[in-house]
């Protein structure tokens, strides 16, 4: 009994995800049809392409900055926060943090820490921010990040200028802050074999993060009361939990999680914040903790798809497909995605009811009893 | 029509059952509004900041507020059933690549109508997946929002390259669609002479009359038409009952699911229709990124004006005067300050006589910070007016949350017999 129903929780976890990414691969054939593209070659393309260890190491490269973005969103999530914010917290932090770490001189790795820390507190104190609103004033989240994130982008536009905190790039027209110097940057590893490619140091980083939130969520009090506030708050107002603490507990941990979106690149690659620093992350973030189900290896796992997804497409321009056919993939993914799971979910309840029946009528007819 | 020029024809007429407290309401949004043209034209005569009643920029507010508006009535339709729409972006979106590219190949119109299709099907989506599976609406409609822009993207590329004037990230030209004007140049002299209020007044009906484009009346009617439809008429009542209590309306016999779905694509069409005013009217073309996240403004013009459409009218007005201020005079925005600062030095007055002393001590500071703001320097920087929307839209819900009233049941998962 009890081992067949393992498996079959394993089986139901794992349907909708496979489910969806079927369905999605089955519409953009579809759409690769409409265009007179061949579906099997061009995911054959796609494959092979990603064979390439350059292009596992920037999958694994894409992967470690999605990774934050979607743990910072599924934080929320099991509490039923929807921190859609997490766009302009990461910019806001990236921005403020390579300010901070192109204009001062430390030893190595406390230089590398006080970047990260900045980064962390900026994307806490914007995430916190709305936190506040929400259990001061009643505005709900939803509608304060989303303010947050544009005013975030005004912020950054009026900082990000010659004179305040930027200079301009040489040779090119993009400015950006003053680059980080040696003892700020954090070297890689070279972590496929055959490739000169170093993967993001900070790659430690986003599996510490990783079991970090594992460990909060399914070993603390803290995250005992998230998971519990997240599946039905008025039982845990009746159980002793502060709920008003809770959100801004939360959204203050999302946010520093947030702040770290940018980091890897920051001191990874880029060294400096400029125009043409990736936005739009903390979108990212959100399908792919709705596809991970908010779960640390699930998002993972959903961070190498996304990752695959948008490096292995590069190879597409040479063979006339527009790259941007794998967006509409990764949409219908996130949009079938959450359809399985609640499809699922009913399933799951429908069978949770004819078990219980089968066991009281078994109960009732044998003088043993249930034996589950 | 708008909120702007109700003082110049105070409406005397309404329907009769309610007549007292309607007219109430008319007067006091009319008296609203004459104080307000009188201050900002003692602003405009003390700080010579000619653009903040000129008719330029009030035909350039007028013109920027229609997506916002349209966006927001979108939400309006969609969240008085109950669904929040988070999607209205990617809507939006959709519409702004079908009015371009329906719209250069068949003309402006029938951009148009593409556009308001295009928008429907986003809002068809997002019903299927709220309404038929239960998902999360604000889930639903982030996933909308990365599915629009994806749709667009690939679509443009597909459909653009190679096309005269088009590109993976533009469509080829789209024709104009006619402007009229009632006034003509008839304003234009009084405008001119800069007499307090006469100019101004004469500022802005010379903007609102002149070269008003017919898809702007298009867009104004569809707002009176949303008052009339969802506030007097029995489709209407049924379906902001969905919205208020989906079991209530159910057991009164009214097929939620049905008006679920009628509100969620009518909320989708006008978004389109917002996507096609920008890509037709507005710039004749469609433009990667057009949209600039105008439906979540117009999101938070819906919330401004508390789920109302006269609100909404008032909050898109709004929104629309800032992002044309920015467009056009550094000078207007910076008067704006003292605009700003003796706003909320009359509110500190209005809350001390109220009692409420805490409040007024805080809107005096503010009002104090905005004064010293507006002496101490000379511009204001642009990233400053691109966020007021947002600032606005936040203190709104922080200050007001207790005036405003969302549909009781907005956001909530509603499955026919299953009771609460």
């Amino acid at each position: 009994m009890s081992t067949s129903g393992l498996a079959r929780r394993i089986g139901l976890a794992l349907a909708a995800p496979l489910l969806a990414i079927v369905f999605s691969l089955v519409i953009t054939s579809f759409v690769l049809l409409t265009i007179k593209a061949n579906p099997l070659d061009t995911f054959q393309a796609m494959i092979t392409y990603s064979g390439q260890a350059r292009v596992q190491t920037l999958i694994i490269n894409s992967a470690v900055t999605y990774y934050f973005a979607a743990v910072a969103v599924a934080i929320g999530f099991r509490m039923n926060l929807f921190n859609i914010g997490v766009d302009g917290q990461y910019r806001l932090a990236a921005m403020l943090s390579a300010a901070i770490g192109g204009n001062i001189v430390l030893p190595g790795p406390l230089h590398v820490l006080v970047i990260i820390l900045t980064a962390v507190l900026v994307g806490a104190a914007w995430a916190g921010a709305a936190g506040l609103l929400k259990v001061r004033r009643g505005v709900s989240e939803v509608i304060s990040t989303i303010m947050l994130n544009f005013i975030a982008t005004a912020v950054i536009a009026y900082l990000l200028a010659p004179g305040k905190l930027a200079v301009s790039t040489a040779g090119s027209n993009n400015i950006g802050t003053r680059p980080i110097p040696a003892s700020g940057q954090v070297p890689g590893i070279g972590l496929v074999p055959g490739s000169q490619d170093k993967v993001y140091g900070l790659i430690v980083l986003a599996v510490l993060v990783g079991v970090g939130f594992w460990f909060l969520v399914n070993r603390t009090r803290f995250g005992y009361d998230l998971r519990a506030t997240g599946m039905s708050e008025s039982a845990a107002v009746a159980s002793g939990v502060d709920v008003k603490r809770m959100v801004v507990y939360s959204m203050l941990i999302s946010g520093a999680v947030a702040g770290l979106v940018g980091i890897p690149e920051l001191v990874g690659a880029a060294y400096t914040y400029s125009l043409d620093f990736p936005a739009g992350l903390g979108f990212t973030g959100i399908a792919i903790a709705l596809l991970g189900r908010n779960h640390p290896v699930g998002i993972a796992l959903g961070c190498l798809l996304w990752g695959f997804l948008d490096n292995s497409s590069q190879i597409l321009n040479l063979r006339d497909v527009p790259v941007e056919v794998v967006q509409i993939t990764q949409g219908v993914i996130v949009l079938s995605v959450v359809v399985a799971y609640e499809l699922v979910r009913r399933y799951r309840l429908v069978a949770i009811q004819r078990d219980v029946a089968r066991q009281l009528a078994s109960a009732g007819s044998t003088v043993q009893g249930a034996s589950a | 029509m708008s909120v702007v020029s109700a003082p110049a024809t105070a409406p005397a007429g309404g329907p009769a059952p309610d007549r007292p407290r309607r007219l109430a309401g008319w007067r006091r949004i009319a008296v609203g509004a004459a104080i307000l043209i009188v201050i900002m034209s003692a602003i405009r005569t003390i700080t010579g900041a000619g653009d903040l009643t000129s008719s330029g920029t009030i035909g350039a507010a007028l013109g920027l507020a229609v997506p916002i508006g349209m966006a927001g009535l979108g939400g309006l339709w969609s969240e008085r059933s109950g669904v929040v729409n988070i999607g209205l972006e990617g809507m939006m979106i959709l519409g702004t690549f079908g009015a371009g590219w329906i719209g250069w190949q068949h003309g402006p119109w029938a951009g148009l109508v593409a556009a308001i299709v295009f928008g429907a099907v986003g809002g068809l989506v997002h019903a299927v997946a709220t309404v038929t599976f239960g998902v999360d609406q604000i889930v639903s409609g982030v996933a909308i929002n990365i599915l629009g822009f994806g749709v667009a993207k690939f679509l443009a590329t597909t459909l653009f390259v190679g096309t005269p004037g088009g590109g993976s990230t533009q469509s080829p030209q789209v024709d104009p669609i006619g402007t009229f004007s009632l006034t003509g140049d008839l304003l234009k002299p009084v405008e001119k002479h800069g007499w307090f209020l006469v100019s101004d007044l004469a500022g802005i009906l010379g903007g609102l009359t002149t070269q008003v484009s017919y898809v702007t009346v298009l867009a104004l009617l569809l707002v009176a038409g949303t008052y009339l439809v969802l506030w007097r008429t029995p489709f209407g009542l049924r379906l902001r009952s969905c919205g208020e209590d989906p079991y209530a309306a159910e057991s009164l016999g009214v097929n939620v699911y049905r008006y679920k779905y009628i509100a969620v694509v009518v909320s989708g069409a006008l978004a389109g229709f917002g996507g096609g005013f920008l890509a037709i009217v507005a710039a004749s073309i469609y433009r990667e990124g057009q949209t600039g996240g105008r439906g979540y403004i117009g999101l938070a013009a819906m919330i401004f004006g508390n789920w109302r459409p006269g609100g909404l009218l008032a909050g898109a007005g709004l929104f629309g005067y800032t992002d044309a201020m920015q467009l056009r005079s550094e000078d207007a925005v910076h008067a704006l300050l003292l605009l700003i600062c003796l706003g909320l030095l009359a509110m500190a007055v209005w809350l001390g006589v109220r009692r409420r002393f805490l409040t007024a001590v805080v809107a005096l500071a503010f009002g104090a910070l905005f004064g010293w703001w507006f002496l101490s320097s000379d511009t204001v920087p642009s990233q400053a007016t691109f966020a007021t929307p947002y600032v606005t839209t936040l203190l709104v819900l922080a200050l007001a949350s207790q005036r405003l009233r969302m549909p009781a049941a907005d956001g909530a998962v509603y499955r026919r017999g299953a009771g609460r």
